[in-house]
């Protein structure tokens, strides 16, 4: 079981959280006119790496705040959690 | 019955208390402190079971968590457990256990022909022969194989124990109690460390126990017992015995599993069997030791052939000897460790040590007791079929390729020692990458992966010396970056002896003419030949020979046998071990029940229960409840004998023509607040949301990105910045976390608020011709009028004292209300509804009489919104907004959701107007097409229609725009049923909607 650490509660178990994918996703701004192909790996392409990757994580059964977790998809190693509004370098 | 095998004097039981039990129907006794096995061995039972494959007779071979053969069936408290380890099992008094792999008896077993006949019985046995002909599987194979063999039969009775799960943190958790764990937990906890020390035996100390040393002056047993007395008394350390750390898990979690009561013939009153731990360790201690490798040679697993440190245990720990005429069998000094013991108890074994002439204090102490050792001698063969009565021995040349001449000597025990294998299971388990020791022909681990550090033997350190120096050390160091406390502690003078280097030599060659089964894995019965044979035909990578082979496959998961069936690969196919690598260690080290994985989380408890507000009046008022969720939700209020459908069709009835009131508590709840709420509402709903005013609510559908609904529901504008959204049940929790979603990850420039008020808020529906005017008597001091309360209209009002939230909303389709209270008044609310209903004829209806009504008036729900369908789908498409962004919009443009013969919502009514049609059936153009016949669409709800008194569904159907009028199947092979049907607008009642407006 992952052990993360949450910006605003601290270190916490999984079984809190809800995972939300790529957190790399920005989604196009409303009423902007897109193609198809632009939607479409917005919705649906994801890369499904190996290795470093920043994702979603939703603290469910904590302070319900969506966060960002920088994981290793292979290892499961945290490198680095943030809050949903940090920018990340 | 007199334990012939017992000792007078020695060992670590308590001879002031016998024990009584029974195997295999049998009475025997043993002593407090014993195992099953050891009680057994004492008494001179050495057979206990039948192998897996050949259902050759088994004896023990371990005196622990390593054992392959003594697995029997326990019966505890009119309870029984398979799969128990004889060698784990304590003793207590009535225990009673069988043997099992054995049919009809363990001296007669019908399997045995198998032995006889074994030349049928090759690696990849089972996949090659009872592969064909196919139907033999079933019939014959099956059956056969089933009756024949397994290892114990599980309960079927529900099992009454209660299990724990716990979760704990500590700084540092150390596996095992032996001389590394003892001396880092020592050292830790003196800094100051929150320490957990586990041991999965009943007594702490490991090798300590049995192995003939000192340290500061205390002999291994004293000295252990007095640091665990100490660790004992700390408040920041816990000791535990009987628990066995099984599984390494990500980011330093542990799971241990703690055996409570399993020792005892009854769980006490409030105590759970077994005790499952959860541990978050900062850094944890690897002290699992080592377990002795065996030795090779022919009928090795005859019942006597036992491990020489298993033997010693036996005999230290439990003042049992194994056998009178023992012959140690070695390539190591360990051996001699046990023949002295043997000797200072009066027996006179027999050493053979497969070296030359290795030279060391405990060689000449074993000399120096007269103690017969032949150097260059191996065991050739066991003798004896139910247990070892001689033994073939010879000299064996230098190059150990040439046996000499073979001569027998009657022995009734064979104890090995093919040296020591380290436990890195937990190590590897952690992502260690092991690393292979050549001076030791064995994996340790390699770098830390986690925050992981192995001691001792488990690290292949063998001198007790430095296994003390290590451990003292790394329970310092580890302790103090956490507490930064640095309690130096004064290392302890080690007398110990030194041992010589080992033989490398671990199989015995076949002496010419001789066929003997030398087997590797004793639990699956994996030979010498069975491997040679896998290579033969090709497999190579280890894994596939472990598959093909089963090698290392049973319960004991290869703990003897895993680097032997390395050594044999590598040795055939000319490769050094570390290229053929091992096998994947996976969690569980050991088994672990079923029932301490689910802990507490059984029957009711597997799930939290809610219930509403108005919960106990239904339970009165003879409600049959459903699951919804995790809600329980009156279903129906039985009235007489009445089944589901009779008083399901009264009560939807009674809407129709009265007027019903429904539990809508557990509707979902979202409370939304903030001055850009009407903006969000905008953006997550399809329709328009910003001009809709203050007491007025609307209907509203949600997409997710893709396109497909979401859900739906009604939201209501409370005040200017005040919304009261509502979502269906079962996604409440889903729409929640979507609304925060996008107000914390993309419009976070959004002023808005969402809380779930799911729970804070008691609803009732009040729906039927007459439900206004129950409305009026309810409030009578509002205008509940068509004007002064419209379709879609909210007012706040008093009940009685009670405040109030009234919606004019309908899921019915009748003229309908809802009415919300505080949770605390729900109660009183409904209590009121039901007095003041009397003379309106009003009765509580349950979820089956609210799907009749909203199935026959076409209104959507969680079988339409399944996941797949957009709002066309759903002739929700009106509500699709042309001027305005949404959630998912962009999507409904794709091609599939245009096309224009999409699937649709439609009515469906069987010719007769008698057939029910089954949910789930699928619609056909022709029912005697031949297979696969086409599909059209698929029938989502049915219901019997109290408007039309016949049965009604609903169904999503292609085209389904165009096929009003037409007629088709229904089919469902199922239930084998075809139904001829006519499809109908979905909206069978009230077409026109003038009720909910009247
Ligand atoms: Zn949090």
């Amino acid at each position: 079981m992952l052990h993360i650490k949450c910006p605003h509660c601290g270190m916490r178990s999984q079984n809190e959280f809800s995972y939300g994918g790529d957190a790399s996703i920005k989604r196009p701004k409303l009423n902007k006119e897109i193609s198809n192909e632009e939607w479409d790996n917005f919705v649906y392409n994801r890369k499904s790496l190996r290795g470093k990757h920043l994702e979603l994580w939703q603290h469910l059964s904590g302070c319900r705040q969506w966060i960002k977790v920088e994981r290793d998809t292979a290892t499961h190693e945290i490198f680095n959690t943030y809050r949903a509004d940090e920018e990340i370098s | 019955m007199i334990q012939k095998f017992r000792l007078q004097n020695g060992g670590l039981i308590n001879r002031d208390k016998k024990l009584s039990f029974k195997f295999n129907g049998k009475t025997y006794s043993g002593y407090e402190g014993d195992t099953l096995a050891s009680a057994l061995i004492a008494n001179g039972v050495h057979l206990v079971g039948r192998s897996f494959k050949y259902h050759r007779p088994r004896g023990f071979f371990g005196a622990g968590v390593d054992e392959p053969y003594a697995i029997v069936q326990l019966y505890r408290n009119n309870e029984t457990e398979p799969n128990i380890k004889a060698t784990e099992q304590e003793l207590f008094e009535g225990l009673e256990a069988k043997s099992v792999n054995c049919w009809p008896s363990v001296n007669f077993d019908i399997g045995a022909i198998n032995n006889f006949l074994k030349i049928f019985l090759p690696a990849g046995f089972y996949y090659k022969t009872f592969m064909w002909p196919k139907s033999f599987w079933y019939r014959v194979y099956e059956p056969f194989i089933r009756k024949a063999a397994g290892l114990g039969v599980a309960s079927t009775k529900h099992d009454k124990e209660r299990y724990e799960h716990k979760y704990e943190y500590c700084d540092l958790l150390i596996t095992g109690s032996g001389p590394s764990g003892l001396a880092s937990a020592y050292a830790a906890a003196k800094n100051g460390a929150r320490v957990i020390l586990a041991e999965d035996k009943p007594r702490f100390g490991g090798s300590l126990l049995t192995s003939d040393v000192n340290i500061g002056n205390q002999s291994g047993e004293d000295w252990a017992n007095s640091i665990i007395s100490e660790l004992k008394e700390m408040p920041n350390v816990i000791v535990k015995n009987r628990s066995q750390v099984f599984g390494y898990y990500d980011h330093n979690m542990l799971v241990m599993s703690e055996k409570v009561s399993d020792h005892l013939p009854k769980t006490k009153k409030h105590h759970p069997k077994q005790r499952l731990w959860y541990i978050r360790a900062k850094e944890v201690l690897i002290s699992s030791g080592s377990i002795e490798r065996p030795l090779v040679f022919g009928n090795n697993d005859t019942p006597g052939v036992m491990l020489s440190s298993a033997a010693k245990e036996y005999l230290k720990v439990y003042g049992v000897i194994v056998g009178k005429n023992p012959l140690v069998f070695t390539n190591n000094d360990s051996g001699y460790e046990t023949a002295i013991e043997f000797k200072k108890n009066g027996i006179n074994p027999i050493i053979l040590d497969t070296r030359v002439n290795p030279q060391s204090e405990i060689i000449d102490e074993a000399i120096n007791l007269g103690i017969e050792i032949k150097f260059s001698y191996v065991v050739v063969a066991a003798q004896g079929y139910k247990k070892v009565s001689s033994a073939d021995i010879a000299k064996i040349s230098d190059d150990k390729k040439q046996l000499g001449t073979i001569e027998n000597i009657k022995c009734d025990c064979i104890c090995v020692s093919g040296f020591w294998t380290p436990t890195i299971h937990l190590a590897s388990q952690s992502g260690n990458k092991t690393k292979f020791k050549e001076e030791i022909d064995a994996f340790v681990p390699g770098t830390s992966k986690q925050n992981e550090t192995t001691l001792g033997a488990a690290n292949g350190i063998f001198t007790l010396e430095e296994t003390l120096k290590d451990s003292f050390m790394a329970g310092q160091d580890l302790s103090k970056k956490i507490t930064n406390n640095d309690n130096k502690i004064s290392f302890p003078n080690v007398v110990e002896k030194k041992s010589s280097q080992y033989d490398k030599f671990w199989c015995v060659p076949l002496p010419k003419g001789k066929n003997y089964k030398r087997f590797l894995d004793f639990q699956n019965d994996v030979a010498v030949s069975d491997i040679e044979i896998a290579l033969k035909e090709g497999y190579r990578s280890i894994e596939h020979v472990k598959r093909y082979t089963t090698l290392g496959m049973a319960t004991d998961q290869g703990k003897t046998s895993n680097l032997n069936g390395l050594q044999l690969v590598s040795e055939i196919e000319n490769k050094v071990v570390p290229a053929v690598g091992h096998t994947t260690f996976r969690p569980p080290y050991t088994p672990i029940s079923i029932g301490a994985i689910v802990g507490r989380e059984v029957g009711k408890h597997s799930k939290p229960t809610r219930k509403s507000p108005m919960h106990s009046w239904h339970e009165k008022n003879n409600a049959v409840f459903v699951d919804a969720g995790v809600w329980l939700r009156p279903r129906y209020y039985k009235q007489g004998s009445e089944n589901l459908f009779e008083a399901s069709k009264r009560e939807a009835k009674n809407v129709r023509t009265n007027v019903g009131v429904c539990d809508v508590t557990t509707l979902g709840k979202i409370d939304i607040k903030g001055p850009d709420a009407a903006e969000l509402l905008n953006r997550v709903y399809t329709n328009a949301w910003l001009k809709l005013p203050v007491g007025k609510a609307r209907y509203g559908v949600m997409l997710r990105e893709d396109g497909i609904v979401m859900d739906d529901g009604t939201t209501t504008r409370i005040s200017e910045n005040h919304y009261h959204m509502t979502t269906t049940t079962a996604q409440a929790a889903n729409v929640l976390s979507h609304l925060e979603y996008y107000l914390q990850l993309v419009w976070p420039e959004l002023n808005v608020n969402v809380v779930s008020t799911t729970e804070q808020w008691a609803g009732a529906a009040i729906a039927g011709p007459k439900s206004r005017k129950l409305l009026e008597k309810l409030f009578p001091n509002n205008d509940v009028s068509n004007e002064g309360l419209p379709f879609m209209g909210y007012m706040e009002s008093d009940l009685f004292g009670v405040k109030a939230r009234i919606f004019r909303i309908s899921f019915s389709g009748e003229l309908a209300y809802e009415v919300n209270v505080e949770s605390d008044n729900g109660q009183f609310m409904w209590e009121k509804i039901i007095e003041m209903g009397q003379e309106f004829q009003v009765q509580p209806y349950g979820t089956e009489a609210l799907s009749t009504l909203r199935i026959e008036m076409g209104h959507v729900a969680g079988s339409e919104l399944d996941g797949r369908t957009i709002s066309y789908d759903t002739s929700l498409e009106g509500l699709i907004s042309k001027k305005k962004d949404f959630i998912g919009k962009r999507s409904l443009n794709r091609e599939a959701f245009t096309s224009s013969d999409r699937q649709k919502i439609v009515g469906v009514v069987p010719l007769d107007k008698k057939t029910s049609i089954p949910e789930g059936s699928h619609l056909v153009k022709d029912a005697k097409a031949p297979l696969p016949n086409k599909k059209l669409g698929h029938i989502s709800a049915s219901c019997w229609s109290v408007e039309h008194d016949n049965p009604f569904s609903l169904a999503i159907l292609k085209d389904g725009k165009n096929m009003i009028g037409e007629k088709l199947f229904v089919m469902s092979p199922l239930k084998n049923k075809v139904i001829p049907v006519e499809i109908v607008s979905s909206h069978y009642v009230d077409p026109k909607g003038e009720r909910v407006r009247s």
